[in-house]
């Protein structure tokens, strides 16, 4: 009963916050919030939707790159705008989605929403023409929810996409207890831990300090370019890896040369990698999201990924400062910086009819963003929303996410491969990694990724 | 005048029902289609027997070839025409005239590696596929079980090629020599004594076990039309062959080999086009990862992934190229026969 009474606490506490944020902005239609209804679905103020007229009967199709089991909770999170229009939300998840996204648009079959992942394939997008720009409605609830995301929506100052959840992908994922047993404590300095790696693949015999994996379907290859954008922030500073996705220094410039050299320190050494699953090749091999497993049954120490993998653990695992796993931030080069890669969906109308619009002003509100909290499942369901409560998010590893997304000592980057234009962020760059994961030297690797830049 | 009365049907049909979202819409579609390719079919045998005698029956012709010339134009030609266009207009298929995509296509490497193994491909699959089926063909014919043994290597046919790539991925699955195995192939390594190998990854290996599946696929095709025309030799000939004394080998390379001659040339023609065109092989295997890219996979790589559909197109066009000798030669082969 404990929690029942935690639950409605945090859920009147949640309605409390929207009502006041409205009445503060004064933009709100509506003044007072619904009395919160405690169990598994709440409903929302209908209020703000009514304004689109009747949409009952109507369909929103959705199409995304978040599969299964990461989809669930998310379609359980549109339940209260389903139940306050009547608009039904077909929901279509798929691996391909990079690929088949502009198929399907330059098809004549584009979904009413997609969920972009890249502001650059926004970007690319933008250009067929096929996107509609947000609503007044949506933009009203970025500016007030999430200003500082609001530019990675924007292209050539129209405002198109406004985000949706937010990760960050600089953890450690590791096991507290193995770490305990062995006496290994969490690395502070990236000296720290290469020297700590360096002493578990001493010690651990069959056991190896990493386990890694970037095969990802149509889109292998992108594990590994997060690593090479996190140690870029931290071996070049902010404002070079600014530069760098940007194109105003090559991609085969030193800087990234020295980022790239420092990752296969860990990835392309043959003593770190690849716990349980064989040697370095083996990396391009195995999927990202059964990489990190093997921490469980003690082959490998550590796993480089987001906080969206909590998802990946089995049921049942125990995640938790305490428990069978936890993550760590990957350590900056000393203490004087914080820097911090994250990345985020963006939500992208290919059509303008009331109902998809109605559908995006749901996404970008606070009613939302606090629904996808209690409504999640495994985790993973931060948003980029400031104004969600942040009590509601469950999920130890969503909360540790909450607090590295507002660390105010923390100079936060999206997700640099995700910014570049498609041809190279989600494609040679993915390419590049691959074929340097099983052999390719690094000087290779980056002149053919520089070579596929747009000109 | 039945020309407006056709425009003038869709625009009475509601929207929902052309965009065949419901049920009775689809029906309603479907329908209406039915009923199109009744009305012109019925248009063009009326027309026809219009005309009469000598010259009427060019008209005939022409009427009967009518309806698939446009409709080749509309979906074959054009489009092609377009590809073409689209491949001398740079990376994004949308700048001024230039050749930059074919040049790139014969001097990255990465294309150049695209190349060599399309070609791997085009020698191996079809040489290999057909002495495979010729020799089965021979051996099983008139042995005891012989549809047996027929139906066994003629079953992968029956799959997909997605489903074969699938199933052999499991076969060429790795783990580390350590650890249990799942891929058979590994698992016979094992227990040989050999360390396992990472068959889809090891390049230039990769690509050759990639075309066994395709081998295994076909094999059962060549057999089947191998098989047929062993057959069809009139018996007559080879009992005047065997009474002039003729061995085995001799029987092969002097009776049977030029008695399936055409046989043999479609056979190998057609599992040629067949082999420049693989994509779902390679697609679900290894994506074209690990340098086992072909020009198909590659067409579709950079038109969708790379964002370079003009680069996609001049894949496309190359791949164009290449399949016309082999229709050539196998159309002119097929009028020697009649």
């Amino acid at each position: 009963m404990a929690l029942y009474t935690k639950r409605r606490i945090a859920a009147l506490s949640g309605v409390l916050a929207v009502a006041l944020t409205a009445t503060a902005c004064g933009s709100s239609s509506d003044g007072g919030g619904d009395t919160a209804e405690s169990g598994s679905t709440s409903s929302i103020d209908c209020a703000p939707y009514t304004a689109f007229g009747d949409l009952k009967g109507k369909t929103v199709t959705v199409y995304t790159s978040i599969t299964a089991p990461e989809d669930a909770p998310h379609i359980a999170s549109y339940q209260p705008f389903v139940d306050c229009t009547g608009v039904e939300i077909k929901y279509e998840g798929s691996k391909e989605f990079e690929a088949q996204l502009p198929v399907r648009v330059k098809g004549g079959n584009a979904p009413d929403i997609a969920y972009l992942p890249q502001p650059g394939l926004l970007n690319t997008l933008v250009q067929t023409g096929a996107i509609k720009a947000a609503p007044p409605e949506v933009a009203a609830n970025v500016d007030k929810n999430m200003p500082d995301w609001k530019n990675y929506g924007t292209v050539d100052g129209t405002f198109y996409a406004a985000p949706l959840g937010a990760n960050v992908k600089s953890f450690v994922w590791y096991s507290p207890s193995a770490f305990a047993d062995k006496g290994y404590e969490v690395p502070t300095t990236w000296a720290d831990l290469l020297a700590l790696s360096e002493k578990m693949a001493a010690e651990g015999g069959d056991v190896k300090p990493w386990c890694a994996g970037i095969e990802s379907g149509d889109a292998t290859g992108w594990p590994a370019t997060d690593w090479v954008e996190d140690v870029m922030l931290r071996t070049a500073g902010a404002e070079t890896y600014d530069k760098w996705v940007n194109h105003e220094i090559p991609f085969n410039d030193p800087a990234v040369a020295t980022a790239l050299a420092e990752v296969g320190k860990i990835l392309k050494n043959d003593k770190f990698v690849n716990g349980g699953f064989g040697d370095v090749k083996t990396i391009a091999s195995t999927s990202f999201q059964d990489a990190g497993q093997p921490i469980l049954d003690g082959t490998c120490y550590m796993h480089r990924q987001a906080s969206f993998y909590a998802a990946n653990w089995p049921e049942g695992t125990e995640v938790g400062p305490e428990g069978e796993v936890w993550a760590f931030y990957l350590p900056s080069v000393d203490s004087s910086s914080k820097p911090v890669l994250g990345g985020g969906e963006f939500t992208a109308a290919f059509a303008d009819r009331p109902e998809v619009k109605a559908f995006q002003t749901y996404l970008s509100s606070v009613e939302w963003a606090d629904e996808r909290a209690k409504t999640c499942g495994t985790g993973g369901c931060v948003t980029a929303n400031k104004n969600a409560d942040p009590s509601l998010l469950k999920n130890p590893v969503d909360k540790l996410s909450a607090e590295a997304l507002t660390d105010s000592a923390a100079t936060f980057r999206f997700d640099g491969s995700d910014l570049m234009p498609g041809a190279v962020g989600a494609g040679t760059f993915w390419k590049g990694m691959t074929d340097w994961i099983i052999g390719k030297d690094d000087k290779a690797t980056l002149d053919f990724i520089e070579q596929s830049w747009p000109k | 005048m039945v020309s407006t009365v056709i425009g003038a049907v869709p625009a009475a049909i509601p929207e929902p029902f052309l965009r065949a979202q419901s049920v009775p819409g689809k029906f309603f579609l479907m329908f209406f289609a039915i009923f199109f390719f009744a009305l012109v079919f019925g248009l063009v045998l009326f027309l026809a027997s219009l005309f009469k005698g000598k010259n009427g029956e060019r008209v005939q012709g022409a009427l009967f070839v009518g309806p698939a010339v446009v409709l080749l134009a509309i979906g074959l030609m054009y489009p092609a025409i377009l590809t073409i266009n689209q491949s001398l207009r740079g990376r994004s298929g949308e700048g001024g005239l230039t050749l930059s995509n074919y040049s790139a296509m014969f001097t990255q490497p990465e294309l150049l590696l695209v190349l060599r193994n399309t070609a791997l491909w085009v020698i191996l699959v079809p040489i290999l596929a057909t002495s495979i089926g010729l020799i089965y063909a021979i051996l099983i014919d008139r042995a005891r079980g012989e549809a047996f043994a027929k139906a066994l290597i003629f079953l992968p046919m029956a799959i997909s090629m997605v489903g074969a790539g699938i199933i052999w991925k499991f076969v060429y699955q790795y783990k580390q020599t350590s650890r249990p195995q799942i891929g058979l192939l590994n698992a016979v390594l094992k227990l040989l004594g050999f360390e396992t190998q990472q068959f889809l990854i090891n390049a230039p290996l990769n690509t050759f076990m990639l075309i066994i599946v395709m081998v295994w696929i076909q094999a059962g095709f060549a057999m089947t039309v191998l098989s047929a025309a062993i057959k069809a030799i009139p018996d007559e000939i080879i009992e005047a062959a065997k009474l002039d004394g003729v061995q085995a080998f001799k029987m092969f390379r002097y009776i049977t080999l030029p008695s399936i001659r055409a046989a043999l040339v479609v056979v190998v023609t057609t599992i040629g086009i067949g082999t420049l065109k693989v994509f779902d092989i390679v697609r679900t295997m290894t994506g074209g990862q690990f340098d086992t890219s072909v020009v198909a996979n590659e067409f579709y790589s950079q038109s969708f992934r790379f964002n370079a559909p003009g680069l996609g197109a001049a894949l496309a066009v190359l791949l164009f190229i290449l399949v016309i000798p082999i229709v050539t030669y196998n159309i002119i082969q097929m009028r020697k026969e009649a």
